[in-house]
This record gives structure tokens, sequence and C-alpha cells, in this order.
């Protein structure tokens, strides 16, 4: 089959390319997009991307295949290569550190952003503090996010306004402390949404819905934000 | 938070809000003013345009929409511009010919409404 991988390495090249390789499957199985890599990376040591757990659940090898963000570790090759050739670039919108590897400062500068912890000045009673199972059920869907850009990196929103837009997997997280029963920083944290881009940036096309590995919406938990600003603001 | 001093509202809610009803405005306009041009667009004459357009409701109306037009359009512009020109000047020399428009716009819409 035959691979066209994105190239940078700043220390040498002067712009990026891409370097087109052919690679033998073993007869009769389904690889993963990143066990295509492994061989190439077997032949030529050069070869830089992230990859850690190799089964979804790290969030590292999110990458750009077949014009479609994915992570490598879990997408079989059978899925994105329609007409014989695979297509492997970085992440779009952020910075290229080398080959498939990118910069992702201001992916986590938004997360940061939103505070992603529990805000609350109640001394805790006795042990912890507890949820009702339907209180805890609100987390669903919310809480499995991990982090691997996948979804803001394929947000034309995000790329045209990445130090203003948080971005879905941002606003997702945004969600996920708001919905959250033990939360006591609502109004702070709407507070810090209420402007035209924190928010309101994202036009509800769905590339994140569509990209997610995890299957997670992020579109549904932007859409259940606006409702808590507009219910606040009016 | 993102502050900015050019968009409508100062606020992502506000701007959002606004954008939905002008748009409503001229959503309801439109079924209006195409509505009656069909029932009486057949053989129409100046002088029943002129009496149409004449009524109270119906000037009270078309400002209405002159407005939410601007309004919509500033709005959506506004989003335009600060996603896709990324040099500072240009886009505010984009945004005040746009700002400049409109408001000639607004102002000749009411000469004409009420002008007559």
């Amino acid at each position: 089959m035959q691979v066209s991988v994105y190239r940078y390495n700043p220390e040498t090249d002067r712009e990026p390319y891409m370097q087109d390789v052919e690679v033998n499957l073993p007869e009769g199985k389904d690889l993963m997009v990143l066990d295509v890599l492994n061989l190439i990376k077997d032949k030529d040591q050069t070869l830089s991307y992230r990859r850690s757990c190799r089964e979804g659940v790290c969030g590292s090898d999110g990458m750009n295949m077949n014009g479609k963000n994915g992570l490598a570790c879990i997408t079989p090759v059978s899925e994105v290569v329609k007409h014989g050739k695979l297509v492997v670039r970085p992440l779009p919108g952020l910075p290229v550190i080398r080959d498939l590897v990118v910069d992702m400062s201001v992916f986590y500068k938004q997360y940061q952003r939103i505070k992603p912890y529990l805000l609350n000045s109640t001394p805790a009673s006795g042990r912890e503090r507890l949820q009702s199972p339907e209180e805890r059920a609100k987390l669903d869907g919310l809480y499995e996010c991990i982090l691997c850009a996948c979804c803001s990196t394929s947000c034309p929103s995000f790329w045209w306004n990445p130090e203003k837009f948080v971005g879905p997997a941002g606003l997702l997280q945004a969600y996920r402390f708001l919905a959250d029963s033990r939360d006591e920083a609502t109004e702070e944290r709407l507070a810090g949404l209420d402007d035209p881009f924190s928010v309101f940036r994202c036009r509800g096309i769905m590339n994140c819905v569509s990209v997610c590995p995890k299957g997670l919406n992020p579109t549904k938990a932007i859409g259940h934000i606006r409702d808590m600003l507009l219910s606040r603001a009016t | 938070m993102v502050t900015s001093v050019l968009n409508y509202g100062r606020s992502g809610v506000h701007d959002w809000v606004m954008q939905r009803f002008s748009a409503l405005v001229l959503a309801a306009y439109t079924v209006v003013m195409v509505g009656w041009l069909l029932v009486n667009g057949e053989a129409l004459t100046f002088a029943q345009w002129r009496e149409f357009m004449g009524q109270t409701w119906v000037r009270i109306f078309s400002l209405l929409a002159v407005l939410s037009l601007a309004g919509h359009a500033w709005i959506g512009l506004w989003t335009v511009a600060t996603d896709y020109l990324k040099v500072n000047w240009v886009r505010v020399a984009f945004l005040a010919t746009i700002a400049v428009s409109l408001f000639v716009y607004v102002v000749w819409a009411i000469s004409i409404l009420w002008g007559f």
C-alpha cells in the first residue's frame, strides 16, 4: 500500500513535504494506522510521532488520516483508505514541532482557562461530597474526554481564533463542571464565557462530533452552556 | 474573558439573541412582502404600491426590518471579519466601510419611508 506521510524537521528542512512510502501489509490482517506508522519507523527511524497506550485511552496519537482527524491506534486502515492510498498529516491548525508532532500549548491553555477542577468553598462534610445517581448521570458523555485534540483541531472556529475561542474540547469540559452538582462556581464560570468568542464562536457545524474517537458530543454541551448563559442573561 | 470593543453588544449572549431576533423579523417581513406581492403583483400600479407602502404599519414594519437587517449584517460581518481578516488595519477598514454603508442605508431607508 502507498502511504504518504507529512515530514518536517525544522533543523534540516526549509519547508514541510509529503514523503511517499510503499508499505507491505501482512495478508489477511486489518492493521491500525499506528501499526503502519510503526512499520515505516522500523525502516526510517527519523519519523516522529506521539503514541503511548496504543488502545485509544491516552489520546497521544491524534492525527489527520485521509483528511479526517482520529487516533491512529484505533483507526483501522480499511476505514480510512478508500483508493489504495493512506495520507497521514499532523493535526491541522497547530504549529508543527516535527513530522506528526504538534505543539499543543494553545489547546492546553484553553483547557486551563475553563478551570477544569471542582470549585467548592464549603468544607466537605464527613468523608466525601455525595451525589445522587441522577446527579452523577449528568456527567456521562462529558468526563470521558481524553484531550486528544482531534475535535478542536477539526474546528474552523478554533483554527481562526485559537487564542480566543475555547474550542470543543475545552467547552465540553467547561460544561462537565457546570453540570456537576458539587461545583459552586457556576456564576464565575459563566461570567468568564459570556463574550463573543469563548463560546459563541461555535457555529454548530459539528466537525467535533464527527471526529471524536470517544463518540462524545461537544456541540450538545456547547448548546447547554449557551442555554445557561441565556437564562443567566434574561 | 475575551473583550472586544467593536462587536455589537459587548456580550456574546446579546449578539446571539439579536442575531436570532433580527432573523425572525426579517423572515416575517419577507413573508408579508412576498405574500402581498403574490396577491397584488399581477397588475401592480405605482398608486397601489404607494398606498400599500404609505400605511403606518407598513412603514413601521419596514423600518424595523431595515434596522434588523443592519444589526444582523453587522453582527454577521463582524464575525466573518474577526475570523478571516487577520491584519488589524485591513479588518478595521473593512468594518468601517460596513458601518458607514449600513448607516447610510438606514438613514436612506428612513428618508424613503417617512419622507413622502
